[in-house]
């Protein structure tokens, strides 16, 4: 077995989130953290990501690495890994524990929503203007679509979610428009075991 | 096993059966124990199966006082992953985001992203790619602390095996299979050198491939490999290429022990050279200089001319290109595969039980990854045979090369992977991006013909 001071130390002081999550999912996971980390210090960069071919064919790609790294910083270590990752826990793990003083759970159906929010917001303003909507569109669809049929594509959207005036997806606009969406599902990841 | 001992140990007799007569009593314990691992390493291995259980049996019991969970890798993925492809995703989240009744028009939705998010993220946890690139983690413990990565103290009696394993192996296996590898290398440099003095005809084939296989029977013998060999009646015959995916550099020598074949490969300098060039003086094999392996044209000329001569050995290939660890079959490289031969397909599967085989070529050099195998308790694989392929009218080699590849994965229970076994140092195309790019652009707009006025 990995020795607990391994990653447990990594995990010290953090909230009663990540130790929701079970022992065994946790040692795979620092199994899974090690191996990525071709430097051996302790500390993943976008350079360990990018070498994962099955990722570096997904054209938003960039933006998920991205959300890995807090504000200007180059290296994230297992406790950022591990908080990144707690947002795809399934929901249903939290009916074992009915915490409703504590803090809301990471994989929450509002926290999973914020997170998709972040990956359009480019610059972090908490407004998804139509030049950002351009850009994400532009990664997603690459040389296929022409720049005037993107562009309403991206005006059209715009137009049905924007409820403020502001020609800007605000996050509670954003909840609004996926209201009906499965999310809980779409943005979860299953443990085989 | 096939009983033609005289082959194998002919050369361990002639240098056994020459110390003096009055011996130690030890010595002859010695001499017994060698001819043993000369003629039977099976005996080796009913051996340590007993104390292998015992110590896997220990370590179970003893993470369940201590109330952990035994960490038992699992080699077919961590999470749960549904094979359906873009289009279905994407349809189903849109599916159930909108009350009104679904029709196929194109068009883009906020939601769209989670498709591409949950995926990139299943893949930042467990991808099909890299985990190939490394040993493969084993549910039980094989006495080897090097495999198990999560070897940790557990017990005095399981320390004491493991350190009685240790001296066994360095001080009693190392120095015999150094010894006979020793012996089959120059034997084989020496037989083959003086096998080329001789005129050219029936006799001289004849000669150098018996030189040749009993050399390579001395190195299996020296690595001490326990080899089942299926279906040897579809062994690769004249004419034809022998392909088989790649575990290591050992699995050239567990076939060569078993038929005749030509090598390919690139001329090596140092002692890898001397023996390429021995070897070439007895009978033809194929090796490129480094400058003329880029010329595809000029490699593909030399292998048609090859099995074009019926007189000349089937050739060997390894259609991957590099190292796989033995748990799935990469991409085939087509060269091989347009040439227009008979394809005679191999497949090799290895027990990492007694010692992993699998060289990592970015982690070991070739010095330290040998004395890793001399110093592991066995190699035992599985060599089956399959019958021989040849590539159909309407399909082209890439189409042959994956027929080829799935035969092969399905006999030897390996992952059918389409992935290049370059990435293993190289970055990924980006048409594989571009691909999914466009895909998803027809879910958005539809094809090119039925694009409506912006």
């Amino acid at each position: 077995m990995v020795h607990d001071h391994d990653f447990k130390g990594h995990l010290h002081g953090d909230n009663f989130q990540i130790s929701l999550v079970s022992h065994s999912q946790i040692t795979r996971l620092y199994s899974r953290f090690t191996s990525l980390d071709k430097g051996e210090n302790g500390t993943l960069s976008r350079e360990d990501f990018q070498r994962i071919p099955e990722l570096a064919i997904n054209p938003l790609g960039d933006r998920i690495i991205n959300a890995f790294f807090p504000e200007g910083e180059d290296q994230v270590n297992f406790r950022g890994f591990m908080r990144t990752l707690a947002h795809f826990r399934p929901i249903e793990d939290n009916e074992k524990s009915k915490d409703v003083n504590g803090p809301e759970p990471l994989n929450s159906r509002s926290n999973k929503l914020h997170f998709a929010f972040r990956l359009y917001d480019l610059d972090k303003d908490d407004k998804i203007s139509r030049d950002e909507l351009l850009q994400v569109l532009r990664m997603m669809v690459g040389v296929n679509i022409s720049d005037e049929q993107l562009g309403s594509i991206a005006d059209r959207t715009i137009q049905e979610a924007d409820q403020d005036g502001d020609s800007a997806i605000s996050f509670t606009e954003f909840v609004k428009v996926l209201e009906k969406v499965d999310v809980e599902q779409k943005m979860s990841i299953r443990f085989l075991h | 096993m096939r009983s033609d001992h005289w082959l194998d140990s002919c050369p361990c007799w002639f240098w056994l059966s020459r110390t003096p007569k009055a011996l130690p009593q030890t010595l002859r314990v010695l001499q017994a124990v060698c001819i043993l691992l000369c003629r039977d390493g099976r005996a080796l291995a009913h051996l340590a199966s007993p104390w292998r259980q015992w110590a896997t049996l220990r370590m179970e019991r003893g993470a369940k006082e201590k109330n952990h969970q035994l960490y038992k890798p699992y080699t077919n993925g961590i999470i749960a992953k549904d094979p359906t492809s873009l289009e279905e995703e994407i349809k189903e989240i849109r599916r159930s985001g909108s009350s009104k009744a679904l029709d196929n028009t194109p068009e883009f939705e906020l939601s769209d992203i989670f498709y591409f998010c949950r995926k990139g993220m299943e893949t930042i946890m467990d991808d099909e790619v890299t985990k190939r690139f490394s040993a493969e983690e084993l549910e039980s413990w094989n006495l080897l602390s090097r495999t198990n990565y999560n070897f940790q103290y557990i017990s005095l009696r399981l320390t004491v095996l493991w350190g009685l394993g240790v001296l066994i192996r360095y001080c009693f296996l190392l120095p015999l299979r150094i010894a006979l590898a020793f012996t089959g290398i120059s034997l084989l440099v020496v037989g083959t050198t003086m096998v080329g003095y001789l005129p050219n005809g029936r006799f001289k084939e004849f000669l150098s491939k018996h030189v040749h296989l009993m050399c390579y029977r001395i190195c299996v013998r020296a690595l001490t490999a326990i080899i089942t060999y299926h279906d040897r009646k579809n062994r690769p015959r004249n004419g034809g290429i022998c392909v088989a995916n790649h575990t290591s550099p050992i699995d050239v020598i567990i076939l060569a022990s078993d038929g005749y074949y030509a090598m390919v490969g690139q001329v090596h300098g140092g002692l890898m050279g001397v023996i390429q060039r021995a070897m070439v003086r007895a009978c033809p094999h194929v090796w490129f200089e480094r400058s003329e392996v880029k010329d595809r044209h000029l490699v593909a000329k030399r292998l048609t001319e090859h099995v074009q001569d019926k007189s000349k050995l089937p050739i060997l290939i390894f259609p991957e290109g590099t190292c796989i660890n033995n748990t799935s079959v990469m991409m085939f490289k087509k060269g091989s595969f347009e040439i227009g031969a008979t394809v005679y397909p191999v497949a090799i599967k290895y027990d990492p039980q007694f010692g992993d085989a699998f060289w990592n070529s970015s982690k070991y050099g070739m010095v330290t990854y040998l004395l890793r195998m001399m110093t592991s308790w066995a190699i035992v694989c599985s060599v089956w045979y399959l019958p021989p392929m040849t590539r159909e009218t309407d399909e082209d080699a890439v189409q042959f090369a994956n027929r080829v590849k799935a035969a092969i994965a399905r006999q030897g229970g390996l992952v059918d992977l389409l992935w290049d076994g370059g990435l293993k140092r190289e970055k990924v195309k980006d048409a594989f991006k571009e691909e999914q790019q466009r895909l998803y652009s027809k879910m958005i707009v539809g094809n090119h013909e039925d694009r409506s006025r912006s």
